[in-house]
This record gives structure tokens, sequence and C-alpha cells, in this order.
């Protein structure tokens, strides 16, 4: 799922071990590479393998499942990115994980900066009340939620184009922005007890009032985790396929990884073409994660801290 | 208008004063327009909170006491007392193979999936050569989305032209072996799926918790000639007592949550029966069994409840020290 409800996630820097002693024993690390190269290539042959039939043609595959290729072509690429009409859902995902990126990590870093640096008596209910709306599977949810989506009427025009929450880019946006709160707030909740209540306190006697504190001392201080958190959210939201399929009549509004669900039929019978499209729906996720590794390991660490 | 607001005790514990936290009163100046301010920054998330999330909870536990096909309008909602439930135990055929699919999820993810990111964290805790490029191996099917991690299988296991039966030679009519589509294998095909994606997630949960480790504790247990498992059992799996508890949790949450692998293959069906599928089928994409639907909602509610009170406890404590 999407929204991985951990709350504690850390990627530990390999280099960063200052200090550590070396618990193997030398001449065992020799077994050790062994086992780990056997299970790298065991753990990267199903991609492996994917982005190779995505490079042969039909006839080729047809003819020779596991051999060597007659021919490698890119025509599957080319096929999937028009016939699919990928451009448009990259688009529709574009629409849907900007706005709740930004607008989440906004939201949610209010809440954290009011549930922690002031204490209300009912702090930590909330706390915990926001969190364990992250943890429920979200179809436990579904059905009186879709209702809800049906419900409503009057949202405006630029928002949505027939009044409802249903089948459109608003809906989506706001069930990812209420549905990822939980574990934003939970994370920079962590990040922000780290920070001394001092501060707060000094801006407050310099006269700030409670936006300005927050605004111009808190969030400032808060980007690293913030940073992290957007690299996050943005592979959860972007991965998100539950959402998007059953709150989204038309196939063509959906985002890319909901519409997958369309192109099995489009590419039903063509496996070459289907793993052509799965490597460029997946292309985002995968080049973020490489440029932005640093992130990951920065802000998967901030939840493990403890809470 | 300023007006002086005592704060409530220090709980957060920063200094470690807290069952005598009263004694640290502290004052703090809030004005009338901060309190508003605080109260919106709350408020308003916590509004959609309880209108999207919350509400809806405890409507799929009013719902399941009803039949209301979703048409009807509400007014005229007939209530049923238990029948969706008696029908769920003792009538619909899907119920126990679904419950049975979630719970085999949990077990495969538990004690397959978890020991081998366990191991794969041991191992890769320390200085060994290309640490970094391994866990980035590791890591990388947990940024794939499960929809395409379903695709990505589907071409291991596709009954013709799939690398699994080709390398076992069992294409031909007479042997082949339909992975995905034989209800008495499926489940299992997914779940190598769900493994090779949840290990490495794992495995970053338990690097961040292997940090923490003292390393002259290893160190010690080294020197007294204590062997490589010794040392885990004794030293490092006890201080990883709380990245245990998150990883629990964590896995008992995906294995709940498990939908996109078995939608995309087919649709949850067949075999592939989970809890989140019979929900969605029930009730918004196929029929307009709503009241059934929701108790069976209300049935994963109640089991997501489990971990989701160990967490909720968990931080309870850590609040409270």
């Amino acid at each position: 799922m999407t929204s991985t409800a951990a709350p504690a996630m850390a990627y530990a820097e390999g280099e960063s071990a200052a200090g550590r002693v070396r618990s193997g024993r030398p001449q065992r690390n020799g077994l050790v590479h062994v086992f780990l190269i056997v299970m790298a290539a065991l753990w990267l042959f199903p991609l492996a393998w994917a982005v190779y039939q995505s490079f042969r043609t039909y006839g080729d595959t047809a003819a020779n499942p596991v051999g060597l290729p007659q021919e490698l072509t890119v025509q599957n690429y080319i096929d999937a990115w028009n016939q699919a009409e990928l451009p448009h859902f990259y688009l529709n995902t574009l629409l849907v994980t900007i706005p709740a990126v930004i607008v989440v990590l906004f939201v949610a870093s209010m809440v954290a900066f009011a549930l922690t640096k002031f204490n209300f008596r009912f702090n930590l209910w909330l706390l915990m009340l926001f969190t364990a709306g992250n943890l429920l599977p979200p179809q436990v949810i579904i059905v009186p939620l879709f209702r809800i989506y049906l419900t409503i009427r009057g949202i405006p025009e630029p928002l949505s184009d027939n009044g409802l929450l249903y089948d459109q880019y608003i809906g989506i946006i706001l069930i990812h922005i209420v549905f990822q709160m939980g574990f934003c707030i939970f994370v920079l909740g962590n990040y922000m007890r780290t920070l001394s209540r001092e501060l707060v306190e000094a801006a407050q006697v310099d006269g700030a009032g409670i936006w300005t504190v927050y605004s111009r001392v808190i969030l400032p201080l808060c980007r690293p985790a913030l940073a992290a958190l957007a690299t996050l959210e943005f592979t959860f939201i972007y991965n998100d396929f539950f959402w998007a399929l059953l709150l989204m009549s038309h196939g063509d509004r959906r985002p890319i990884t909901s519409a997958l669900n369309n192109l099995t039929g489009l590419f039903f019978s063509n496996t070459n073409l289907l793993a052509a499209g799965s490597i460029l729906v997946a292309i985002p996720t995968i080049v973020v994660f490489i440029a932005l590794q640093k992130q990951f390991v920065r802000g998967l660490a901030l939840g493990s801290t403890k809470g | 208008m300023t007006d002086v607001a005592p704060a409530l005790p220090d709980q957060s514990g920063r200094t470690g004063a807290t069952v005598i936290g009263r004694a640290r009163r502290r004052y703090s100046v809030l004005t009338a327009g901060d309190k508003v301010v605080l109260g919106l920054m709350i408020g308003i998330p916590l509004f959609f909170d309880l209108a999207l999330i919350w509400g809806p909870t405890i409507a799929s536990i009013v719902l399941s006491f009803t039949n209301w096909n979703g048409v009807e309008p509400l007014d005229k909602i007939k209530v049923v007392g238990t029948s969706n439930y008696e029908y769920l135990i003792t009538g619909y055929p899907f119920f126990w193979p679904a419950l049975w699919h979630n719970i085999l999820w949990l077990l495969v993810l538990m004690f397959v999936a978890t020991p081998i990111g366990m191991l794969l964290a041991v191992l890769l805790d320390r200085e060994i050569a290309g640490t970094r490029i391994y866990q980035s191996i590791f890591y990388l099917p947990v940024v794939l989305s499960l929809a395409i991690i379903g695709f990505i299988w589907e071409l291991q296991y596709a009954p013709e032209q799939g690398f699994i039966n080709n390398v076992l030679g069992r294409t031909a009519n007479d042997n082949l072996i339909d992975w995905l589509g034989n209800p008495s294998l499926n489940i299992w095909a997914v779940l190598v799926a769900a493994t090779w994606r949840h290990a490495g997630y794992v495995m970053v949960l338990y690097l961040a918790g292997l940090k923490s480790v003292d390393p002259t504790l290893k160190e010690a247990a080294a020197i007294d000639g204590a062997t490589a498992w010794q040392t885990f059992r004794r030293v490092t799996f006890p201080v990883m007592q709380p990245i245990n508890v998150v990883v629990v949790v964590v896995t008992t949450i995906e294995s709940l949550r498990a939908f996109d692998i078995a939608y995309v293959i087919n649709r949850g069906k067949n075999g592939l029966e989970l809890l989140s599928t019979l929900i969605t089928n029930n009730s918004i994409s196929e029929s307009n069994r709503i009241g059934f639907g929701s108790s069976i909602a209300v049935v994963l509610l109640v089991v997501s409840l489990v971990p989701i009170v160990i967490f909720l406890s968990r931080m309870m404590r850590e609040q409270e020290t």
C-alpha cells in the first residue's frame, strides 16, 4: 500500500558507521559476500527480467521465451507510450501528487507544531488519533467514504466538474492529504520534539505571535525533515492504486498507477508491451529513489528516534 | 488583549522530571489571537480527520447492522441485527478463505520475509564492501507500487512465456503449471512477490535499530569468545526490542492492507480472496450489498485494532518515560 504505516523507518548509511567494531571476523567476509551477491542477484532478477522482456519483440519472445534475443528493440516503449497515452496519465499523477504532498506537509507541520510545542490537555490523545487514522487499512473506511463522495454536492466548478468529490482530482487529493496526515504528523512531531522549547518561548517574549513562531522559527528548522518527508510522500502517493481506482469512475482521469489496471486490458496478450509499460510507470519512483537516496536515508531515520 | 494562560505540566519528558512534572509548571503567553490560530491549526485538520476517517469507520460499524443497498434513501434503511455477520460466518463461501489468506499473508511476511530482512540488516550493518549498493538493491522493490510488482511477477509466472515455467520445462499443454490461475497455488505465488518487497522494508527498519546498538557491547561479546550467532541472540536482538515492536506492527498492517497485487492479478478471486477485496467487490465494484460489505469491513477493523493498540500503547509509554 502506498501509505505505508512505518512510523519508524531508517536507512542506515553503511559508511557512516564510524567507530563501529568489525563484528564479523575478516575470514568470514568471503562467505558473507557470496551470500549477499546471490541474494542481490535474486532480488534484482525479476526487475531485470522485466527490463529484458521490454526490449524484445513479441514474436521473438513467443518463439524462444528465455533464450538470447534475435533482436532488441525500443518499439515496445514507443507503443506503450503512445497507445496507452502515458503522457496523459503522468500528467494526471502530477495533478494529484504535487498538491497533495505540499498540502499534507503544510497541514501536518501545523498540527505537529501545535501538539508538541504547547501543553494542551489532550495533546497525546490527539496525536494518537491522527496516527491511528493512518494505520487503519483503507478498506475499512472505503464504503462510507465512497458514499460521502457521492453525496456531498456543491463543490465549485474549477475544483469539480460534477459538483461532487467523486471522480474528481480534488477528491483524490483530499483523501491522500487526510490519510497521509497521520504519518506526517507523527514524524514531524518526533522531529519538533528535538527542537528546544526555549526557541518558541524566546520568540514569544520578543512579541512574536504564534503564526510567526511557526512560520519563521519552527518551519525553517524543520527543513531537513520536510525534505525527507516530501520524498517519501511523493513515492507513497505516486504508488497509490486503491483510492483512485475506487473513487474515480473515468479511467482516463486516473493517475498512472491506478491506470495500470486499464493497461492490462489494452496489453492483455502482449507481455512485452506490458513489461515496457510497467517499467515506464516505475521509472519516476526509481529515479527519485536513486537521486534522493540521501533524503530517504535522512528522512527515514527520523521516525526511528524515540517518539 | 492579552491574557496569561498557565501551561499544562510539561509532559515531553525532555528533562526526565515527569512524575513531579507539575513542579515545573511553566507559564507562556498566549494572546487570544494566538489561541485562535492554534485552534485552527489543530481544528481544521481534526475536522477532516474525523469526517473522512473516523466518521466512516463508525459508519461502517453502523451499516454492518443494516441491509442498505445504497439506492434506497437513508431513512428507509432496515436494521437487520447481526444477520450480516451470521451469513458471513455460516453462509458466505469466501469469508473463511479470505480470512485464512490474510492470516497466511501475515505468517509468511512475519516468518519468512521478516527473518530475511533481519538477516540482511545484520550482515549489512558493518563495514562490508559495497554495503550501500546491497542496501539499495534490497530496498529497490519497496519503492515500487504493489500494482507494478504484480505485473513484474506476472512475467515470471506466465504459463507459456513466463521465466519459471520455461526454466522448469513445464510449458507444454499437458504439464503446464498455471501459477496464477490455479486457486491452490496462486496465493503462494503472490506471497513470493510480497516477500520480495517486504524483506527490503524490514531490512531498513532493522538497520535503523542496529545503528543504536552500542558497538562496545558486541566488541565485549566478541572478546568473550561469543560466536556470531550468540552475539546476535544475546546482545543484538534484545537491544533491538523497540524496533521489533515496530516491525511486528508494520508487518501486521501490511498484511491486513494487502490488496493491490491480488487485484491486478485477478481482482482478488479464485484463490486470491482477501478481506480487502471482498469488501470492495461486495459494496462498490460489482454489487451493492453495502450492509454486508460493511460487516466484512468491521471484521477487518477489529483485527487491525490489535497492531494499532500495540503501537499506540508503545507511543504512550514513550511519552511517559
